[in-house]
């Protein structure tokens, strides 16, 4: 197999339109993906066809609703690699799977217990656990970056120690693109028996994630940073820790029997996921990973590299452009400022141009305050992107540059 | 040069047809707008967006309401120059009267001051109303 990037782009019914009459380039994929027709045909199937609520009808369409959406689990775990389908547990997305950890997690905490995480989390796995802390008494502890906005694993591996319960990263940092070595962060963890949650937000669609590899006890992510619908996600956890994990949300379809004084719940997934779920959501999941799953991967990864190189060195070629994240292991994502140049007009610029791009403190205002900037202005590639629109976005970021001077 | 009115700012617009020169235009406004002096931008004059910061300083003179506003961007310092340039020195019911998003729809502008944008654009609006209506 090999990637021919024009073929995955025909997919992609979105990509080929225009804004302001000039061709869209999309490059705020680290906000969000675009969908594949695959599975907005997945969507439009179930609506069109088949809906209805899941788990509890007497009647075909129901049947046909639960199999279609039992089988996107399936589909899941076969795509993270995980020991059992029973270890997929649908959510909203990314913040409310670390969510559903962190409540549980603070009913479990007492004073003296310490959670790690670091200097580049996003605000859903740095508040959520920071929150925790703060109901419980125990402490928070951030691991430092280096300037180049690499972990510093010598420190981090120094805050770990017997009274670590919880130790939370990203897989990919969102504003930095830093790739954290996820399997030997997770070994450092384990010495100490804590618990490790991977926030795999952007390291999801990076391909090639093996939950069982990784070592971890969580791998949270959002199906709509991969190819599917908004509004789904999904929490991996290991069977054993999920199994008598405490209940977040109470409620329907995750109760075993319930009488007006007390309830007892069901069993893994569903005791996690009170109420009807986003079943559609589920389906295009399912979609999305199948499609995603069917591509080559080297070939996909290769392509990225290629992006991220060739965006890395134009770069060098502005003056007064300042790349914010250059670690060596780095994917996707090239965030600068620029002297002069406020990222909100370079924003502002490049909209005018096609090029949507993000601007802003990304979600990590404690990151931006500790790297002494306000914000960045963020280019976020995916598998569609072409090397002509990396090209394109440094033409239309030199006219800003020209504007704004 | 001087800040012009609303009525000739619409008509400046008017003329040019690219959307560079349109950009020129609101960016050459905003260097008609003074800047505040570092120690007015308090937190309390704060109107914190996503993604650019805007301060607002509000006086009232002989029953009139007078602004002065600041953003780190320049883009956005030159929209509230064309918000200045339709609220500053009028009495609170001129500017209750004000349909200021037919103004930036008559500038094609109004995807600027929609709430979806994080400029804070839309809160200096919100604010300025507010004084006026309290004023009023
Ligand atoms: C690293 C990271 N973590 C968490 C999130 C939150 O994801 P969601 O908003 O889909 O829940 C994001 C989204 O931007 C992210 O990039």
């Amino acid at each position: 197999m090999s990637f021919d990037v024009q073929a995955v782009r025909a997919q992609f019914p979105i990509l080929s339109q225009q804004v302001d009459g000039k061709p869209l380039i999309y490059l705020d994929n680290a906000a969000t993906t675009q969908k594949p027709q695959a599975v907005i045909d997945a969507l439009m199937s179930f609506y069109t066809q088949t809906n209805a609520n899941v788990h509890r009808g007497a009647h075909k369409l129901s049947d046909e609703a639960t199999r279609r959406y039992e089988k996107a689990r399936d589909q899941v775990a076969a795509f993270i690699n995980a020991n059992s389908r029973e270890e997929v547990i649908w959510t909203a997305g990314t913040t409310e799977g670390i969510n559903l950890v962190a409540h549980g997690l603070a009913k479990q905490l007492e004073a003296g217990d310490e959670v790690v995480v670091t200097e580049m989390e996003h605000h859903a796995n740095l508040v959520t656990w920071q929150q925790a802390c703060i109901q419980s008494g125990a402490t928070l502890r951030v691991a430092p970056i280096f300037d180049n906005g690499e972990l510093d694993i010598e420190t981090f591996q120094s805050y770990l120690g017997p009274n670590t319960r919880m130790v939370a990263f990203p897989h990919v940092s969102n504003a930095l693109g830093t790739l954290n070595p996820v399997k030997d962060l997770v070994a450092m963890a384990k010495r100490y028996d804590a618990l490790v949650l991977v926030d795999g937000a952007q390291g999801i669609a990076h391909g090639g994630v093996d939950v069982q590899d990784l070592g971890c006890d969580f791998y949270a992510f959002s199906g709509h940073k991969l190819f599917g619908p908004t509004g789904i996600g999904v929490l991996w956890g290991r069977r054993s820790v999920l199994e008598d994990w405490p209940v977040w949300m109470t409620g329907g379809e995750m109760i075993a029997e319930v009488s007006y004084q007390s309830a007892s719940w069901g069993a893994l997934p569903l005791r996690l996921e009170a109420g009807t779920p986003h079943i559609a959501g589920a389906i295009g999941l399912g979609a999305a990973v199948e499609w995603f799953g069917s591509l080559d991967l080297a070939a996909v990864q290769a392509h990225e590299k290629a992006l991220i190189e060739s965006a890395m060195l134009q770069a060098r070629n502005i003056e007064g452009m300042r790349l914010i994240g250059t670690a060596p292991n780095k994917v996707g994502i090239l965030s600068f400022v620029m002297d002069n140049a406020h990222p909100a007009d370079i924003g502002f610029i490049l909209d005018r141009q096609g090029v949507a791009i993000r601007t802003g403190d990304n979600c990590a205002q404690p990151l931006m305050n500790r790297l002494g900037i306000n914000g960045t202005a963020r280019a976020s590639f995916s598998l569609y992107n072409t090397l002509d629109e990396v090209d394109a976005f440094f033409v239309a970021l030199r006219k800003a540059q020209s504007m704004l001077a | 040069m001087a800040l012009p009115s609303s009525e000739e700012i619409i008509e400046d617009l008017a003329f040019f047809d690219d959307w560079e020169q349109r950009y020129q235009y609101i960016i050459d406004l905003g260097k008609a707008l003074p800047r505040l002096q570092d120690e007015q931008k308090t937190p309390e004059r704060l109107v914190k967006g996503c993604q650019s910061s805007v301060w607002l300083v509000t006086s009232v003179n002989e029953g009139k309401l007078h602004f002065d506003a600041d953003s780190d961007a320049v883009i956005v310092h030159g929209l509230l120059a064309l918000v200045m340039a339709a609220y500053n020195d009028k009495t609170p019911q001129q500017i209750l009267d004000f349909d200021i998003d037919g103004y930036f729809e008559a500038l094609d502008l109004e995807r600027h001051i929609s709430p979806t944008r994080g400029n804070g654009l839309r809160s200096i609006v919100g604010k300025i109303q507010t004084l006026a209506k309290q004023t009023a």
